[in-house]
């Protein structure tokens, strides 16, 4: 890919997401994006983002039934830039609470609700606290304010993925990074200036991914492999 | 930690910001999404379109708005006033909201808001639960959650209009219970006189649920802000009329809220 060219970056629509402002933010921030309904709609693209809000077991069947299930699990596999954001990152994960649902597993750990939290949904704007620095909060003061909006959130078993913790109640795991495999809890989208920010990190490290790829990289690391 | 929200809300009809009370003598205002931008970057946490279009034509606008504001504002957008179904709860989402409240047509069909739920999610239904205080009952018609002799309210639709006989307590309850995931509670009382929130109402509400509750109605300055947190137990803070004539900034009011010890989303980090 040329350096000129915005990275196209993938929202998979499976029926479970505000598209509109995931797109329009991706696109504030310098990216390409097309919506993607099915297998087809990610030939040429550079990254997926997999957002979502409800719950984890409707969307596992509208993903399963609009064949994006393998797609997506291959993509990861070959270690490919991918962001899930609050639900689209719980199904990153093995299992969820929420409707005992079966997810991913392409991270290993449980999406559990929220225990001891004041107030539930967690809606809001709160603190995310770095746990080691990431190229995704590149020129984020650490403690920063991003938009929660969600009752549940994953327990990593490796710890090596978690990127920062968030408080609410008791602290959960709020970003994670694997690869080129990035989850957050919270919407960037909604974040203003903060997550404009990150999601313009994103598509620096989308762009660096590519640049690997085409210098003749292996572009394949293995699951866990960390990048920072 | 969480940081407790500070929300404009504009008043919309036919795709125009109108301000005054809220019914009668509206002067039109300006562009919403214009107005909706200059605040996401003055630091609002949310923002409340509230679309008092009065003719069914007038209606699609609203729409327009959210477009084009979520396009260039990236906070939450809330949709309040209209929306009455399903489907018309879809096109806003579709449109860039992240959220729509349910006011009147919550009071009269309950069972939509946890159709909406089921579809969207509670995190995207809010009820708004306009209240106004009932004179003190005798004992002998002491209700379950009404203590004799305590301070009740009535929920009201219609802009006031209409009393629908329902105790505000309890219909809190019960709409936590059908769906809703917040709930955006006005005193009618307070409304438009600057006489500060109606801290009672909102203790009552917040003490019994465990969703977010958002207060309303009757914000003159930064102080009742302050209140409504710390008295009212409020998780955010709507207000329209002192934002809109200028009478104070959001980050005044969230300076006070900080200087009160209260966790607030600093407006320097929202505009870094």
């Amino acid at each position: 890919m040329s350096a000129r060219r915005p990275p196209v970056v993938a929202v998979l629509d499976y029926g479970a997401a505000n598209m509109v402002s995931i797109s329009q933010a991706l696109v504030a921030a310098g990216a390409h994006a097309v919506v993607a309904t099915d297998a087809a709609g990610l030939q040429g693209v550079d990254a997926i983002v997999v957002p979502g809000v409800g719950a984890a077991a409707p969307a596992m069947v509208h993903l399963r039934e609009r064949g994006l299930l393998e797609p997506l699990r291959e993509w990861v596999r070959a270690d490919r830039p991918c962001l899930g954001i609050c639900l689209g990152y719980q199904l990153f994960f093995d299992r969820s609470a929420e409707g005992d649902a079966e997810t991913l597993g392409l991270l290993a750990g449980r999406t559990l609700a929220l225990e001891g939290a004041p107030t539930l949904p967690h809606i809001g704007w709160n603190t995310v606290e770095a746990v080691r620095p990431h190229p995704l909060f590149e020129g984020i003061a650490d403690g920063s304010h991003f938009y929660f909006v969600h009752s549940f959130a994953p327990a990593p078993e490796d710890e090596t993925v978690v990127v920062a913790r968030t408080t609410h109640g008791r602290p959960f795991v709020s970003a994670v990074a694997s690869g080129s495999l990035y989850g957050l809890q919270f919407h960037p989208e909604k974040s203003d200036e903060a997550g404009q920010r990150l999601l313009a990190n994103f598509l620096r490290l989308v762009v660096a991914a590519d640049g690997k790829v085409a210098a003749g990289g292996t572009g394949a690391v293995a699951r866990g492999a960390v990048v920072s | 930690m969480l940081a407790r929200r500070v929300i404009p809300c504009l008043d919309v009809a036919d795709g125009r910001v109108v301000k005054g009370t809220r019914f009668v003598d509206l002067t039109d205002e300006g562009d919403p999404a214009e107005l909706a931008e200059r605040y996401a970057r003055e630091g609002a946490d949310e923002i409340v379109f509230l679309d008092i279009t009065a003719a069914p034509e007038g209606r699609g606008t609203v729409l327009d708005v959210v477009r084009r504001t979520a396009s260039r504002a990236f906070v939450p957008l809330t949709v309040g006033g209209g929306v009455r179904s399903v489907d018309e709860m879809r096109d806003v989402l579709r449109a860039g909201a992240d959220k729509v409240s349910f006011n009147t047509a919550a009071v009269a069909t309950p069972g939509l808001l946890t159709e909406c739920a089921r579809r969207f999610g509670s995190q995207a239904v809010v009820c708004a639960i306009d209240a106004r205080r009932r004179p003190p009952r005798p004992p002998s018609t002491a209700e379950p959650v009404a203590v004799a002799g305590a301070t009740t309210w009535e929920v009201v639709t219609h802009g006031g209009r209409t009393p629908t006989g329902l105790e505000a307590v309890e219909w809190a309850q019960r709409a936590v219970a059908l769906g809703a995931g917040e709930l955006l509670v006005t005193s009618m009382d307070r409304d438009g006189t600057r006489s500060g929130f109606d801290t009672e109402l909102l203790r009552a509400i917040s003490s019994r649920v465990r969703v977010p509750v958002i207060a309303s109605g009757g914000a003159a300055g930064p102080e009742d802000f302050v209140l409504a947190v710390r008295d009212g137990g409020a998780d955010a803070v709507l207000a329209a009329s002192i934002f809109h004539r200028q009478m104070y900034s959001i980050d005044e009011v969230k300076q006070a809220m900080a200087a009160a010890g209260l966790p607030v989303r600093p407006v320097e980090e929202a505009a870094a």
